[in-house]
């Protein structure tokens, strides 16, 4: 209990006071007050907590604080460059690609990812990369054409 | 002109609850208005749509609006944001609100300038006469509200709109979009603590006894709370909280519950307690006619509501007030079963509104209300913020239920339908709070004196609820539907999207396809022999249109189908065209919904509610059902009760009609029999046999061919 714990989120080197079994997640969430991760399940099957750790799209919910001690933490709020949005979230105003919204931030961790390592992919490709992403709403549609058009731009 | 009673016959039900001018909104110095609704934002884009409406009665920018969250202490009471009425009710208030508003505005902005209103010219909301100008902004003052709604401003004409009509993005989404806080799940208040209910994911009879010794001592745990067999947990660290939780989850001992029945649809035809026959029409001459009838039984199993997002609230007591954030869809009526459970006043609660994930029907938005609010009583003035795990969720908030159905129908020698019967079987699809005399609350029946559970009940017709759509829309000489309530509930149910409309649609669209093959007939061209209604008519025409229905060509393991309705007979128009293929499993390779909504306030606020609508109905049809164990529901995460993925969602095509001189209804709820029926019915064409029962998974297809060899 109580351990000083550094990570690097968002490019910033942070300190919290947390046990290191603490999931990411409530470490990002409560102690950084970066709300965008939101929790869905708790156990890695819904992707609404996803992050990236060193480039991969990872479940926060999932993810003790121990183990991402030297690694690199992005979260939604930290996708674009320098406070302005991504290009993902410009596309996916632009499609209105949500209704709730909820699933969002972790689809655009998930597709972030995918551009990184594949800046053209077909629609196929963007469906099975966001697989392990759940949206309740039925906005699949309009994600997958959001995507799309980022990648375009 | 129409006389005054006429025009009060059809004054929205919202305005008589709300009369006063001052209840809709307040006109502000800075250029902004504020617009108070009753009703909530739940992902369908309501807030975006009721904005526009304001706008375009005021004259105004839409970007003036301000949108304030529904709270009992300053928003009207329009009861419950549901049953796709919120435009009907709400829009069709503020619509007259702001018309009466702007023809106030004038009347003192003319005054100002020392003009008849006759002789000013106005543009957003600046008012000009004479090489002078004053504006709304200016006039602005809270007494000149202070009246009734009299119904007397003209209203626009709808010929004239310019921001009703016109697609509008989302309000609330870029904030969404980019990660900001703006879920009940973000709020922090000062001082909050975490707070977690330790419930067993599965039915219990009472609590036997609970071992805390071993969490007693974790730092950060502020309070275990115990209440009967209500048993919550307060920590300073969220994470403390759901450890705490776990453990108290292992160390209690619970006495067992009966088990639901094995075979759910069974026992709800055995268990019946009112049968109601809901519509009765006789003709002896055609049913004497009758040269071949038909049979068949179509089932629907519980289906969990399943928000991405578990149920949340906020609560704080202060000085004997109760402060409830919530994102319920009742505000007014969860306040007054918060009083009810709590012993306190109603004017002693508050409840406002947070955004939530969506929700799709009453799901535990209410219940954990409660819970948050019990947990408040220990917490001395702190706020404390209840999150629902997973688990909780899927075991504890109501489901939609599950249906039974028997249809019959005679064709005569030409294939026309000269007798139809449908009986249904099913618990009630309402247990909403607000209703009854005991709370409909979670934790009310857990507690030391507990409070006694409500079952959940049916609302009338012509809306109706297990009944929604069980009378055809199509003309038949002789009908005969019946409604058999089952009161005892193995399961808690509630409102989900559609409610009895998504199964009695499917039944009666399936069994219509049935029909039309039995008597040879294209399953459109037999729909439309039956159906006189113009507008019905236009939409299964479109979708046909659409999807070059007559061009089909058939190939091994493909198929096309058809489905219509009406949503509740009385609401949006929609059909659906699936074309799949069966595989080991069924895939949806293309859907094509037409759709018809009267007026259009947001189109594509319409179609992004459509296309959702029928995403989610295909994966209701292909993949859901809650699994019962023998201490309830045994479907508690993801891996228990999969969804549609986004490698399994079908394109979807939407075709909108333009109405503009119809009413305005609601879309949200319109595409979910049509989409599901359509793909039973594409199904059924793909292998030459039907499967009754839903989902229409691998394992159910695999059934209904071994029994047809
Ligand atoms: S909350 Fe982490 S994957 Fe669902
Ligand atoms: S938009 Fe609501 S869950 Fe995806």
């Amino acid at each position: 209990m109580g351990e000083r714990i550094q990570l690097t989120v968002n490019g910033a080197l942070r300190e919290i006071e947390a046990s290191s079994d603490t999931p990411l997640l409530y470490a990002l969430r409560n102690d950084l007050a970066l709300k965008g991760t939101r929790f869905g399940c708790g156990s890695g099957q819904c992707g609404a907590c996803f992050v990236l750790i060193d480039g991969h799209p990872t479940p926060a919910c999932d993810t003790p604080l121990w183990s991402v001690a030297d690694k690199d933490i992005v979260t939604v709020e930290g996708l674009g460059a320098g406070g302005a949005l991504h290009p993902l979230q410009t596309a996916f105003v632009a499609e209105q690609a949500a209704q709730c919204g909820y699933c969002t931030s972790g689809i655009l961790i998930s597709a972030a990812a995918l551009l990184a390592k594949n800046p053209r992919p077909t629609e196929r490709e963007v469906r099975e990369a966001l697989d392990r992403n759940l949206c309740r709403c039925g906005s699949h549609n309009r994600v997958v054409r959001a995507v799309l058009r980022a990648a375009q731009e | 002109m129409n006389t005054v009673a006429e025009t009060r016959l059809t004054r929205p039900g919202s305005l008589e609850k709300n009369p006063r001018l001052s209840q809709w909104l307040r006109v502000h110095r800075d250029g902004t208005v504020s617009i108070y609704s009753g009703k909530v934002e739940i992902g369908q884009g309501i807030l975006t749509a009721l904005a526009q409406i304001a706008a375009e009665e005021l004259g105004i920018a839409v970007e003036r609006i301000r949108m304030v969250p529904a709270d009992t202490a300053v928003s009207p009471d329009e009861g419950v944001t549901s049953g796709s009425l919120s435009i009907q009710d709400s829009g069709a208030a503020l619509r007259r609100a702001c018309a009466q508003a702007r023809a106030v505005l004038l009347a003192s902005a003319a005054a100002r300038l020392a003009v008849s209103t006759r002789d000013v010219q106005v543009a957003d909301g600046v008012v000009r006469a004479g090489g002078r100008s004053t504006s709304f902004w200016e006039c602005a003052d809270e007494a000149l509200f202070d009246r009734e709604i009299d119904d007397t401003a003209a209203l626009r004409s709808p010929g004239d709109y310019r921001v009703v009509g016109k697609p509008t993005p989302r309000r609330d989404l870029p904030d969404k979009i980019a990660g900001q806080p703006r879920f009940i799940q973000d709020m922090a208040l000062p001082g909050m603590l975490y707070g977690r209910i330790v419930r067993p994911p599965h039915n219990f009879a009472g609590l036997i006894s609970l071992d805390d010794s071993k969490v007693k001592s974790m730092p950060g745990l502020a309070a275990i709370v115990r209440d009967g067999a209500f048993v919550g947990v307060l920590a300073e660290r969220e994470d403390v909280a759901i450890s705490v939780q776990r453990a108290l989850r292992l160390a209690a001992s619970w006495r067992e519950a009966d088990p639901p029945p094995r075979d759910v649809h069974a026992w709800l035809k055995e268990h019946a307690a009112e049968h109601r026959v809901i519509s009765e029409k006789g003709n002896a001459g055609a049913r004497s006619r009758a040269t071949k009838t038909l049979e068949a039984s179509f089932t629907k199993p519980y289906l969990s509501h399943a928000s991405i997002g578990p149920s949340c609230a906020i609560a704080r007591i202060d000085d004997g007030k109760l402060m409830v954030w919530s994102h319920s869809q009742g505000i007014f009526n969860l306040r007054r079963d918060l009083a009810l459970a709590l012993g306190m006043r109603e004017d002693a609660v508050v409840v406002r509104h947070v955004e939530g994930a969506g929700c799709y029907g009453h799901n535990g938005a209410d219940d954990a209300a409660l819970d948050a609010a019990l947990l408040a009583r220990a917490a001395g003035g702190r706020p404390v913020q209840v999150q629902w795990m997973r688990d909780d969720e899927f075991a504890w908030a109501p489901c939609g239920p599950a249906m039974a159905l028997n249809l019959r129908a005679a064709l005569d020698a030409h294939g026309d339908i000269v007798d139809w019967e449908h009986e249904l079987w099913s618990n009630g699809h309402s247990s909403r709070p607000g209703r009854g005399d005991s709370p409909a609350l979670l934790a009310a029946w857990h507690l030391t004196s507990p409070h006694e559970r409500p079952s959940a009940i049916n609302m009338p017709l012509p809306a109706g609820a297990a009944d929604r759509n069980a009378i055809p829309i199509y003309d038949f000489p002789n009908q005969r539907v019946v409604n058999h309530y089952v009161r005892a509930m193995p399961v808690r149910t509630s409102a989900l999207r559609s409610l009895g409309a998504y199964a009695n649609v499917f039944a009666i669209e399936s069994f219509m396809d049935e029909l039309a093959q039995a008597a040879g007939i294209d399953p459109i061209a037999f729909r439309l022999r039956h159906l006189k209604d113009p507008r019905g008519r236009a939409v299964m025409e479109a979708a046909a249109r659409r999807a070059e229905w007559s061009r089909w060509k058939s190939t091994e393991g493909r198929g096309h189908g058809i489905g219509f309705a009406r949503y509740k007979n009385m609401g949006a128009y929609c059909a659906a065209v699936a074309e799949v293929e069966v595989g080991r499993d069924v895939r949806v390779d293309r859907l094509i919904l037409a759709v018809d909504v009267g007026l259009v306030i947001n189109p594509d606020g319409v179609i992004n509610q459509i296309e959702g609508g029928a995403i989610q109905s295909t994966s209701w049809t292909l993949k859901e059902q809650v699994k019962l164990g023998a201490r309830g529901i045994a479907s508690l995460g993801w891996e228990d009760y999969p969804i549609l993925k986004f490698s399994e969602a079908p394109p979807v095509e939407v075709e909108l009609a333009s109405h503009p001189e119809l009413p305005a209804v609601g879309a949200g709820e319109a595409a979910q029999g049509p989409t599901a029926a359509a793909i039973a019915n594409a199904v059924a064409h793909a292998l030459g046999l039907r499967v009754r029962d839903l989902p229409l998974t691998h394992e159910r297809i695999a059934a209904a061919i071994s029994q047809s060899t």
